[in-house]
């Protein structure tokens, strides 16, 4: 795993080790509607589950928070990576501190916040939790399992 | 009762670090009061109207003499010396300073108590029956279902920004103690056809502005799948919860637009798919969870026999103790409703008290219950007199459990900052009008609640008699409400008309009363003889 960097004008934070995809995401209904495009757009309204049938071309999907009171980009990263989705996923937009260790353990790889924040801070939120209580898209062992010997 | 290991441990102390972090970066101005918000609200911290309001988890009610010690030196260091027991079981203190709340939390966490999800668009603390494993007509102790969801449902990634808040009540009970069916999920520990053990699934009950009694989803979750059927329950309402609109934001709204088949059809088909990924903690945590919750080492050969000869003291018998499952035992409510009080408040002596009564007769364990008093659950009839003495010494004795005056009610416009109107004056003079009159013992059971706003803390929906305080052109008015109910009965309470001032509606409660004496049949509570005879009595009386 990447350290993460930080300095770039877009993408804050990356825990990933290719090379980032270099043309712009198209939304859901224009990517549903052409075959090439390798980077899409999901907003809170979108179903997650529409892009399956093609998740196998792409190398990049942006969950766009335009606030961070609406956590439902948190269930479509998920699913996306429960479908076996290995690409960048990308948290944008209204992304804070305190939500980026929960963005993680949901599947997020690579953050890129309206705000640039506190490298410090951020490094602290990432490292926030020595336990975590369930499985979630990360590869974090719950609690329950390391008390049974799992 | 369950006890932390080092892993729960260590997850409390990293929250108690983590909201230190986020207090400095507040008070350094590094976070906006909207950012601060949610984050605060997670560790149960309210900005109110006078001052910061904290609300301390008491998971499923459960308290020991050490934590109810700890809450009572909260009171004294902290706040102003008392405490208010709320409608969920948890405790919340009005007068707190945003730069003391990272010390509370560290207060709490020495003795294994926190303030997590307490409030906020989250899963919020899980609320059970208060006589759990004392109840003689219980399948099985609640507790660990709701411990096994406590510890799923901690910090859970995916469900922290939901889209409103998320309240859960499990039981393991034919009778309904817990308001169950009144919350976004209510979880049944039943037995199948086979004796199986497993769990119905109430979904999309509540209260606020649009009351609705939650639907059976499912008959049956076997217990090896609860917290996987859990977690699609609440992944549906994370997707398609209405975000548009506060007020429609619950659960109980998508399982009612929707119509409960389709909301089912969609969390079958959300279970299958997450059956598949492994997420179920095994059957062994389930195991190990329940070894806390076996019964204490009751003396077998208990006598069952009491001295009833003080009468007094059998007054309280009858009212406020209740048959435990274990012969030569009793469980003792005590009331937080002393007449003319405040409901649910509690001094710090009083709070210490009880922590020593709870050590020396209740096996070290009490409850909070949601009609905001503190039960004794495993109480030795032998010692139940001493008890007694010991309460009604410090004007704990209060023998109203279920009468007219033992009210919830919510802090109201004393305190919250959503209120349009008080609460306590309200409850606190129907309680002295009912003590004085003596129509109060007349009247048998009779719940009284009182909301002090349409968001119905005070579940005024589920009061025989409900009061709901409004504004009226910039005064307070208040709405009775009458036939409503929690229990296996459940039913919303209606609106008799049009309302009145504080002290019309402290008449009018009476003038209701008075109806029910009048028409009582043998043995008919105020709710049944209401059921029977109808709205029109008490509408003529009230304003014919």
């Amino acid at each position: 795993m990447a350290e993460p960097f930080s300095g770039t004008d877009t993408v804050q934070f990356r825990f990933r080790d290719d090379e980032a995809v270099d043309h712009a995401a198209v939304t859901v209904d224009a990517f549903l509607g052409q075959s090439n495009a390798s980077a899409v757009r999901i907003e809170p309204g979108d179903d997650a589950r529409a892009l399956l049938p093609q998740i196998g071309q792409l190398r990049l999907v942006e969950v766009n928070f335009p606030s961070f009171m609406d956590g439902r980009g948190y269930s479509s990263a998920r699913i996306l990576r429960e479908a076996g989705y290995t690409g960048e996923l990308r948290a944008v937009g209204d992304v804070l501190i305190d939500q980026l260790n929960d963005l993680r353990r949901c599947g997020f790889d690579s953050f890129q916040p309206d705000q640039p924040l506190d490298a410090e801070d951020a490094a602290r939120a990432f490292a926030v939790w020595p336990e975590v209580y369930q499985p979630a898209a990360d590869a974090r062992i719950p609690i329950w399992a390391k008390r049974h010997g799992h | 009762m369950y006890r932390y290991d080092s892993y729960d441990q260590t997850m409390v102390d990293a929250r108690v670090a983590e909201f230190r972090d986020q207090t400095r970066r507040r008070i350094d101005g590094k976070l906006t009061e909207d950012q601060f918000k949610p984050l605060r609200l997670q560790n149960g911290l309210y900005l109110q109207l006078h001052a910061y309001m904290l609300r301390v988890a008491v998971p499923y009610g459960t308290l020991s003499s050490a934590q109810m010690h700890a809450l009572a030196d909260i009171a004294d260091k902290y706040d102003r010396g008392y405490g208010h027991f709320t409608t969920r079981q948890n405790i919340q203190y009005n007068w707190i300073k945003l730069e003391d709340a990272p010390d509370i939390l560290a207060d709490l966490a020495k003795v294994e108590m926190h303030a997590i999800q307490t409030s906020g668009n989250c899963i919020r603390n899980i609320s059970s029956d208060q006589f759990a494993g004392a109840a003689a007509d219980e399948v099985v102790d609640p507790r660990p279902y709701a411990e096994l969801l406590r510890q799923w449902s901690s910090f859970h990634p995916e469900f922290l920004a939901l889209p409103r808040k998320f309240k859960i009540a499990v039981i393991a009970s034919e009778t309904d103690r817990a308001a169950m069916r009144l919350h976004d999920i209510g979880v049944k520990i039943v037995r199948n056809a086979a004796g199986e053990l497993g769990a119905a699934f109430y979904v999309g009950g509540g209260m606020g502005r649009t009351p609705m009694i939650g639907p059976l989803i499912r008959e049956f979750v076997p217990l090896d799948q609860l917290i996987t059927y859990s977690e699609a329950c609440l992944r549906v309402y994370n997707r398609y919860g209405r975000r548009d609109n506060k007020y429609k934001a619950r659960i109980k709204i998508l399982v009612h637009e929707l119509g409960a088949d389709e909301y089912k059809r969609q969390v079958e088909e959300e279970f299958a798919h997450l059956l598949t990924l492994g997420i179920e903690p095994p059957l062994a945590e389930l195991e190990r969870i329940k070894t806390f919750f076996v019964d204490p080492p009751f003396e077998k050969s208990a006598s069952d026999d009491l001295d009833r000869s003080d009468p007094d003291f059998a007054l309280w018998v009858d009212r406020n103790c209740t048959p435990h499952k274990q012969p030569g035992y009793i469980a003792a409510t005590i009331s937080l409703k002393a007449v003319g009080g405040i409901p649910g408040d509690a001094s710090a002596a009083q709070m210490h008290l009880m922590a020593e009564l709870t050590e020396r007769y209740s096996f070290d364990e009490c409850r909070v219950t949601h009609a905001q008093n503190i039960v004794l659950p495993h109480v030795r009839k032998a010692d139940l007199y001493a008890l007694w003495q010991q309460l009604d010494e410090a004007g704990l004795a209060t023998p109203n459990l279920d009468l007219i005056g033992d009210i919830i009610a919510c802090p109201g416009l004393d305190y919250c900052s959503l209120a349009n109107a008080r609460s306590i004056p309200v409850a606190q003079k129907i309680s002295q009008r009912f003590a004085e009159t003596g129509k109060g013992d007349m009247l048998g059971e009779l719940k009284l609640k009182i909301s002090g706003c349409i968001n119905a803390c005070g579940h005024h929906h589920a009061g025989h008699i409900g009061i709901l305080g409004v504004d009226k052109k910039g005064t307070e008015n208040y709405q009775l409400l009458l036939g409503g109910s929690e229990g296996a009965d459940t039913s919303l309470g209606k609106i008799t008309g049009p309302g009145f001032d504080e002290d019309g509606i402290v008449a009018a409660v009476e003038t209701a009363a008075d109806v029910y004496l009048a028409q009582r049949q043998d043995g008919e509570r105020f709710l049944d003889t209401y059921r029977r005879i109808g709205m029109e009595p008490f509408k003529e009386a009230l304003y014919g």
